[in-house]
């Protein structure tokens, strides 16, 4: 079978990024001012970006929040609105120091207090929040600038979780804003980050306005991911929500728009024949796809039911199904990705092998009830990989009742924890972005809490033991060791089964310059000729 | 007459009560929860159970009923359950490019569909006549998303007369605002128009065969006074009702026609909010376009005694 292999992949989005860098300079020759008009890949309707874990949203605040610290594009943590910190007492005890000159937007100095109260609220909601707030013993503000975090025991993320680069991102909002409680959406949209929000002009299912705050105040470094000097060139960027892809594909050919976040592949040689129009990875680490087993019901409730699943995936043909065009995918053992700091192979199964599948299924006593497998129809990359899946499971002996229906459905049926019977379910299909299952911690598909877990609620002592290690270790080889150890049990364990990686280009005018490489859309060093 | 408009409207009461109900039920039993959609990928049963105290939707049905008959009562609509947005100023938001849409659809609609339904039926058997009728079924037949992209390709992108998508309100000038929706009112005008063309023709055969039509050819009067004067008027009853059908009909229509012209408009509102389970919305969408329709039919029967005197209430 013909498919990209790792090497020719990650030199192909090398490739693309430099072209990239070489063809839009960063931060000098900008033409300044103009508007921006951008097709999200998803309609804004949540402001709160505690209070959801959506992309959109993420996205939204990342325009008008700023952050303690920053991912940049190698994944390095760097501070953003901190100007100095520290660690004592073998990083057990920090100190921040905010830079000095940062406003929000109603005019109010950003202080110490409105970073520890957005942390506080931030640390109820995010797991890995969590996981800080378990290892902290006071979190408090020393002066108008300065806070510490004292921890209770040692924990080796601190930096790694306030400079967290997707949902939850911890964002800075005025306490009195971040003194909402974390169950209730906040009211107000006032960040300090470099653009305001113009909520007059919010037209949920349409689109969103932003301007240029004239107040922010940009570090001095170069831009790279979240860090950097978030210099703001253009004057307004404007939103527009265009659901309908042969829409969105011809108002960016006609130039009624300048920036369109996700065309879908079929799009993409049409993007690329036009001279007016260019591509570019935004996210090279790019995507992971997922087949989830229900652990609580049978017949995968049996470890060997389970590990059925680990050799029937051949990856290339899901890629296939699901992506179709070959430069923009992968096969990828790795559950913390291929292309971050955990990339391995370890506990990966080999080659697909039907025949040991069938055996498997056999020593599992399945008794032939149906397995119910929910199909979203109507999202392209699931559904394909559903209607393999279904083909797989059939042929090693399982009866399967394949169920279509629309994403909404998806998400109010996968959290039931009924028997399948009974309106519950046994396999589902969804994805990733790297940087939400690049580690240990935001891994939402490694964990072996039960009912504390995401859906299908695997159970495994020995994953969460492993967890808190790693969480500890202050040592990255420690680490690295134990992330190995975490992939090999969730493997054994069947936590859930990889079915490739991918990258998704964004598509723009050439007038538009400066495009950043980040998981989310960047609109500060961008300008429009 | 007067009293009838009061009965009708009082009427109208009871028949939003049932549609009030009946969508509101028609939605509770629909699979897909909002709280579990709020609630994201890291809730526990508990999130999820608070969200949906929250919203009010582990309340009985009958209660969860009460409460919202009640607040309409008092003009309010409620809340988008993910924006906070009232479902009003939602609708505000949208109401005008679906209404600009509609009209201006339903004028291109009547404009040529009556008169080549006229002509039709004057011109029985000739090629005008066929041709009228093979437009008709043609129109009849072409998916309307079809049409809308085609016109795109044509007046859009290969011609670059017009805009591709969006929409601009009408304070911003009279031009911009035809502009952005020209496409996106011939492309749903091309239905009706071919359903109105048929019917006007259907009834004009009907009456162009009375005595009186002979008669004022007889006398000599031009052609175009007896088919307008004479025969259309009283050919006009069904084609006013099927009209009236028609404005009920291009609000269902409208839904993707806004969708391939990213036109801000209640369809769009509605499939959003269907796809995320946001019942205020909904409910409140359909319970304005259920009123409309409403009125629109009491306008119908009114028009009916504007044009046949015989007709009394």
């Amino acid at each position: 079978m013909s498919h990209l292999s790792r090497r020719q992949f990650l030199a192909g989005a090398t490739a693309t990024a430099a072209a990239v860098t070489i063809a839009a300079p960063r931060v000098h020759a900008q033409k300044k001012g103009g508007t921006i008009r951008f097709i999200p890949h998803a309609d804004l309707k949540v402001l709160d970006p505690i209070a959801t874990t959506a992309y959109i949203t993420r996205n939204h605040a990342y325009m008008i929040y700023d952050t303690l610290f920053g991912t940049d594009a190698n994944l390095a943590i760097k501070p953003q609105m901190v100007e100095k910190f520290g660690s004592s007492s073998k990083g057990m005890k920090w100190s921040f120091t905010l830079r000095d000159g940062l406003k929000f937007h109603d005019g109010q100095a950003v202080a110490a207090e409105d970073a520890v109260e957005s942390l506080k609220r931030w640390s109820k909601r995010d797991p890995l929040g969590r996981l800080l707030a378990a290892h902290t013993a006071k979190l408090a503000a020393v002066d108008k600038r300065t806070f510490t975090l004292d921890l209770a025991e040692p924990f080796g993320l601190v930096l790694d979780a306030l400079g967290k680069p997707s949902s939850n991102v911890p964002f800075i909002m005025p306490a009195r804003i971040a003194a909402t409680s974390e169950n209730e959406p906040i009211k107000e949209t006032i960040g300090s980050g470099p653009f305001r929000f113009v909520k007059d002009e919010w037209q949920p299912g349409n689109q969103v306005v932003y301007v240029k705050n004239p107040d922010y105040r940009p570090r001095g470094e170069k831009p790279s991911g979240s860090t950097g000097g978030k210099v703001v060139s253009v004057d307004r960027v404007v939103w527009r929500y265009i659901p309908d892809h042969a829409t969105a594909n011809a108002a960016l050919a006609a130039g009624e728009v300048d920036w369109w976040e996700n065309p879908p592949l079929d799009f993409v040689p049409k993007i690329e024949a036009d001279a007016a129009l260019a591509t570019f990875i935004t996210d090279p680490r790019g995507t992971q796809g997922w087949i989830r087993p229900n652990h609580r019901h049978p017949p995968f409730n049996n470890k060997k039911a389970r590990q059925a699943l680990l050799y029937i995936v051949d990856q290339a043909k899901y890629l296939k199904a699901a992506i179709g065009v070959e430069k923009y995918y992968r096969t990828c053992p790795a559950l913390f990705t291929c292309g971050g700091p955990y990339e391995s192979a370890a506990g990966a199964p080999g080659k697909p092998d039907l025949a040991r599948a069938k055996a498997l299924v056999k020593e599992s006593g399945y008794d032939g009830r149906p397995v119910v497998v929910l199909d979203p129809s109507d999202i392209a990359l699931t559904h394909g990989a559903a209607l393999v899946t279904r083909e797989l499971l059939t042929q090693i002996g399982f009866n399967v009742d394949l169920q279509a229906m629309d994403w909404s459905s998806v998400v109010a049926r996968r959290a039931k924890k009924e028997p399948p019977a009974q309106g519950g379910w046994n396999m589902l299909f969804t994805w990733w972005i790297a940087s939400d299952v690049i580690n240990p911690a935001v891994h939402a598909g490694i964990s072996g809490a039960g009912d504390g877990a995401w859906f299908g609620w695997p159970e495994s002592g020995r994953i969460e033991e492993l967890k808190i290690q790693w969480a500890r270790a202050t040592d990255r080889a420690k680490q690295k060791q134990l992330a190995e150890e975490i992939q090999k049990v969730a493997y054994d364990e069947v936590m859930y089964v990889p079915f490739g990686q991918w990258v998704l280009p964004t598509a723009h005018r050439k007038a538009v310059r400066g495009v950043l490489q980040f998981p989310a859309p960047l609109f500060w060093n961008v300008s429009i000729a | 007459m007067l009293r009838e408009i009061l009965r009708r409207l009082v009427a109208t009461i009871p028949v939003m009560g049932v549609v009030a109900i009946a969508v509101f039920a028609l939605l509770h039993v629909t699979p897909g929860d909002p709280a579990v959609i709020i609630a994201g990928d890291y809730a526990t049963a508990e999130d999820i159970a608070r969200i949906r105290t929250k919203l009010g939707l582990d309340q009985p049905f009958v209660t969860q009923v009460g409460i919202w008959l009640g607040r309409i009562v008092r003009g309010d609509l409620g809340a988008s359950i993910y924006s906070g947005l009232p479902v009003t100023t939602l609708i505000k938001q949208r109401a005008e490019a679906t209404i600009s849409l509609t009209l201006l659809a339903m004028l291109i609609s009547i404009l040529v569909g009556v008169p080549i339904g006229v002509l039709a039926a004057w011109r029985r058997g000739s090629w005008l006549d066929r041709g009228v009728m093979v437009f008709a079924v043609s129109g009849f037949s072409m998916p309307t998303f079809w049409l809308g992209f085609l016109l795109v390709y044509v007046f859009a992108i290969s011609a670059h007369w017009l805009p591709v998508q969006g929409f601009q309100s009408i304070e911003r000038g009279l031009w911009p605002f035809l502009r952005h929706l020209i496409l996106p009112a011939v492309t749903l005008s091309v239905v009706y128009m071919a359903l109105i063309a048929r019917m006007t023709r259907a009834s004009m055969l009907g009456v162009l065969d009375e005595d009186y039509i002979r008669t004022a050819f007889a006398k000599g009067l031009a052609p175009r006074r007896v088919l307008v004067r004479h025969a259309l008027k009283n050919a006009s009853l069904p084609v006013v009702t099927i009209i009236g059908i028609g404005f009920a009909l291009l609000i269902g229509g409208a839904v993707v026609t806004e969708s391939v012209f990213a036109l801000p408009g209640l369809g769009r509102l509605t499939v959003d909010a269907i796809v995320r389970r946001d019942y205020p919305v909904i409910q409140g969408v359909i319970l304005l376009v259920s009123a409309v329709y409403v009125l629109l039919n009491l306008v119908v029967d009114l028009l009916y005694v504007v044009l046949d005197p015989r007709i009394k209430y």
